[in-house]
């Protein structure tokens, strides 16, 4: 397998009227092609923004990426001129958001939105662009493409619209796609069908994704390797297989325990994590998760925050704790 | 390799909580902070409180009397006697400037809060009520919105005759629309929330949920909109008295001033230059101030009309 | 889409019936009527008792109110606005002399103050911070501020007395001479477009600022689409939805601010007839000039509305 993307030493700051906000705090993974990579962590872990910083798509100011190298297809992203990024934008890198109702613009119809990808990248007329865009919009399951495609994204249901985002996402034929959150927003039945498209889409193409949620479940039926990201770091990174058997990181755990799961034995109670993520600001030498932690002894307190540790395959963890299966 | 300790709650270091909670700020400190960060508000702020003082204090500060004329002194040019010349009645153009403040204020004020407290009574009722009796005062309200409010407080000043009296019934009637379809549309949106379906469920009086429980949740605008309407107030007062319909001589009015000093332009400018410097300064004041409540009240206001 | 006009114009009409209501009204609220004011302000000093009279059964002041107001309206729908109470001329053709005049300042400072305000609106948003959007921002806070009639003073003292560059009073039709046409609107166009550009830029700056942090704008950058065409593809439309809205205001605002320039610069438009009958107690010309302009804020207002239908897709579903 080759690699796709390799983010090194990530780090993207936002200042507040409080302080400086350290959104993204030396983040450092990969992603080969055609592979799905889940990106796991709670709201406002800095899981979308290390994301958005790929493409600096992060509002600038008050936002700045600090630091860090982003290599895809061995070229930097993150120092790209900006001609260069846009041409890597939708045709290299596609995206689809979390915001089904937001992220389509409302005075546009499908039609102009999906076929100005097509003309920019793919040099397209307007007419093949229409076709083009109308077969992809068959292919995502809109019923009466044709007809539809001239409607506003208002006319759609949340689900329908997630549906124009990914063709959107696929209709240039990215190497990379990122779905940030693409299926919170939305029903529990449509989530499923959804993210089966997605998956299913990705597939038939070979695309690489990187699925950024906040559902383990989620990700363990689809990814192949798995980041844990907890206050703007990677707290553990793994397999699939190697996370959900011997999770090492107590907040992966904490994760994994409160996913209900089908065929558990009856009894057994979801345990939901303790407190709230920490605040950005100001964060203490040791340990973000410590006061949430249902492990922590009193050496975590002395110790700074460490480093990630191997421990065998492709599994790494941010915890001096040797804690791994205990579930 | 530690053991692990399995759930231990003591032993937890204060400080790993305090930075936990976000820091709390201080609603009123914050209004402070946001309504005095821009410099345009400070200035208007600066000016409205000076021109209260100004109002208050004018007999004291006005160097003579606005009203005493003094035929040898006619169309002064500025001197130090005379800071900005004296008028063709040999008037101080300074000291009628200085008691212009109060009419200004007068005007301002008065017409404002009684058109505010008129337009958001029928505006909360419109709103509240829906159905036919929205209908009714809304088409109302965009009949009396047909008219540009200073043709509306021309013709009505003229009805009503000349006169500080008339200029502040006219405009009182001409704010009037501009809150009812405010209060309206707020209140339209404020129906919505929940604590008003729960007072309706438990029985509170239409009245009460109408002025106790909606109106303090749309004081924000009301608030900003007062304020800026303040200035409009005293510019349509300005343009009716410059007309000749609004406040009459000898009245130190300053529009009326821009009016009689329009005669003797080329001789002596600045006697209707001045007080239009300080009918515009005075207006921008109250604006600013007004667009300061805005940001510090409900940012998500910013920048509406 | 259809529906939503047509709801607007059923409601533009009610809003036409109340208006002539209230233009009726405006006569009758004189204390006494319209002739005893005249005759006790001063200006029917010459007519003898029986031209009063006279006066009064052409006006129908006779009649029971409600005959008054039909009687009125039929007249004013076929084009009869009656006569001078003064000067005993025809009110619907001396409205039909001046309204070119009027209007060709008052389209002018509309479409100044709406293309100029936009661009300078936009501009600002999209520098924000420059110094460009320092300039602009002021500029726009003394804009909106500064009293039309006092800056027309400042103008005509300076550039007209001072200067003398151009010429301080009066009108000429382009047609006639176009380049004394030109000279003469320059400052009355001016003075009458400040407020329209000012608040229009107002608006349209943090309607600008606004759109641009919409997640649908972040979208656009996802897609690799330059800056050019995001700004007049996604982002103008949208800025202008509000933009569009306060027109209304702005047309009002022009309409009666016509009426204080043209005072100032001695315009012979209808605000300049409307003045001068204000002041010499001729209430049947008030009457008619009231009732058109007010019908045109009307009209214009459901023109604005139809509008914004058409810029925002939305409308037609609500």
């Amino acid at each position: 397998m080759t690699m796709l993307l390799k983010v090194e030493d990530l780090k993207t700051e936002f200042k507040t009227e409080r302080g400086i906000v350290k959104a993204v705090d030396g983040v450092s993974y990969d992603v080969n092609e055609g592979e799905i990579i889940g990106l796991v962590g709670e709201s406002g872990c800095g899981k979308s923004v290390s994301q958005l910083s790929l493409l600096r798509l992060i509002p600038i100011p008050p936002g700045r990426i600090v630091d860090g190298r982003a290599f895809f297809e061995g070229e930097d992203l993150l120092c790209m001129k900006d001609e260069k990024i846009r041409s890597v934008r939708g045709r290299k890198i596609a995206m689809i958001f979390q915001e089904p109702m937001t992220s389509l613009n409302p005075a546009l119809t499908i039609c102009r939105q999906m076929t100005e990808m097509l003309e920019l990248h793919l040099k397209m007329d307007l007419k093949t662009a229409k076709e083009r865009s109308i077969e992809l919009l068959e292919k995502v399951g809109i019923p009466d493409a044709k007809r539809r495609i001239y409607d506003y994204p208002h006319q759609f249901s949340g689900g329908m619209r997630q549906r124009v985002m990914v063709a959107m996402a696929i209709s240039c034929n990215p190497k990379l796609i990122i779905a940030d959150e693409p299926t919170t927003a939305l029903d529990a039945t449509i989530q499923a069908q959804l993210l089966e498209l997605i998956n299913q889409m990705v597939q038939q193409s070979h695309t690489a994704m990187v699925l950024v949620t906040h559902n383990l479940g989620v990700v363990a039926r689809y990814a192949q390797r798995i980041n844990v990201m907890y206050a703007g770091r990677i707290v553990e990174a793994g397999t699939v297989d190697e996370i959900w058997e011997q999770p090492a990181h107590p907040y992966t755990i904490g994760l994994l325990q409160s996913v209900p799961k089908l065929g558990a034995q009856a009894g057994k109670k979801l345990v939901p994590i303790q407190g709230l993520p920490p605040n950005l600001i100001n964060l203490p030498p040791t340990c973000p998760f410590l006061p949430r932690c249902r492990y922590k002894s009193r050496e975590c307190y002395r110790e700074p925050w460490g480093e990630l540790r191997h421990l065998g395959g492709r599994h790494y963890v941010r915890c001096h704790l040797d804690i791994r299966g205990e579930l | 390799m530690t053991q692990p300790v399995i759930p231990q709650t003591e032993e937890m270091p204060a400080e790993v909580y305090i930075q936990e909670a976000l820091p709390r700020v201080n609603e009123f400190r914050r209004f402070v902070r946001v309504f005095f960060s821009r410099g345009v508000v400070r200035f208007g702020a600066a000016v409205i409180v000076l021109l209260v003082l100004t109002a208050i204090l004018a007999p004291v500060i006005a160097p003579y009397d606005p009203y005493e004329q003094n035929v040898t002194n006619i169309l002064q040019p500025v001197s130090r006697e005379h800071l900005l010349g004296t008028d063709s009645l040999g008037r101080d153009t300074f000291s009628r400037i200085i008691y212009g403040t109060r009419y200004a204020l007068l005007v301002g004020v008065v017409t404002v809060l009684i058109a505010a407290f008129i337009g958001s009574f029928f505006g909360i009722i419109a709103g509240y009520m829906g159905g036919w009796t929205q209908t009714i005062i809304m088409r109302l309200t965009d009949s009396v919105m047909a008219f540009p409010p200073i043709l509306l407080a021309l013709i009505l000043a003229a009805i009503m005759g000349s006169g500080i009296k008339g200029v502040m019934i006219a405009i009182t009637f001409a704010l009037v629309p501009g809150y009812v379809r405010l209060m309206c549309g707020q209140v339209l949106s404020a129906k919505e929330n929940e604590y008003v379906m729960a007072a309706d469920a438990i029985g509170v009086s239409h009245f009460q949920i109408m002025f106790r429980h909606i109106l303090p949740n749309c004081l924000s605008p009301l608030i900003v909109q007062i304020t800026m309407v303040m200035g409009i107030a005293i510019l349509t007062e300005a343009t009716l008295s410059f007309l000749g319909v609004g406040i009459m001589p000898p009245a130190a009015a300053w529009g009326a001033m821009v009016h009689d000093g329009y005669r003797y332009l080329i001789r002596r400018p600045i006697l209707s230059l001045a007080p239009g410097v300080a009918i515009m300064v005075v207006v921008f004041a109250f604006n600013m101030v007004g667009d300061g409540l805005r940001d510090a009240l409900d940012p998500r206001l910013r920048g509406t009309l | 889409m259809t529906t939503y006009i047509l709801r607007r114009i059923v409601q533009s009409f009610v809003v036409v019936i109340f208006v002539t209501v209230m233009v009726f009204l405006v006569m009758r609220l004189l204390p006494g009527d319209p002739v005893l004011m005249l005759v006790t302000s001063g200006e029917l000093q010459e007519f003898t008792q029986e031209q009063i009279d006279a006066l009064r059964e052409e006006l129908g002041l006779t009649n029971p109110l409600y005959i008054q107001y039909v009687d009125w309206l039929r007249k004013a729908v076929s084009g009869d606005l009656g006569k001078s109470l003064l000067h005993r001329y025809d009110i619907a053709e001396e409205i039909k002399r001046r309204l070119p005049v009027s209007l060709h300042l008052g389209a002018f400072s509309f479409i100044i103050g709406i293309t100029v305000g936009s661009l300078l609106g936009a501009i600002s948003a999209l520098r924000r911070g420059k110094w460009v959007d320092m300039l602009v921002t002021v500029a726009a806070n003394i804009g909106i501020t500064a009293p039309p009639f006092w800056l027309g003073i400042l103008l005509i003292y300076i550039l007209g007395l001072y200067l003398g560059w151009l010429p301080i009073y009066g009108y000429t039709s382009p047609f006639v001479d176009f380049g004394k046409s030109m000279l003469q609107s320059i400052m009355p166009i001016f003075c009458m477009s400040l407020f329209p550009i000012a608040s229009t830029a107002r608006l349209m700056r943090s309607s600008v600022i606004e759109v641009i942090q919409q997640d649908y704008i972040r979208t656009a950058w996802s897609k690799g689409l330059n800056e050019k065409i995001i700004v007049i593809r996604h982002v103008l439309k949208n800025a202008l939805m509000p933009v569009v809205t306060m027109q209304g205001t702005v047309l009002r605002n022009i309409i009666g601010g016509s009426v204080v320039i043209e005072t100032v610069f001695f315009v012979p438009g209808m605000g300049l007839l409307l003045t001068n009958s204000i002041l010499a107690h001729d209430y049947t010309v008030v009457q008619g000039i009231i009732l058109i302009l007010a019908l045109a804020v009307v009209f214009s207002n459901l023109v604005i509305d139809i509008i914004y239908g058409w810029l925002d897709p939305r409308i037609q579903y609500e």
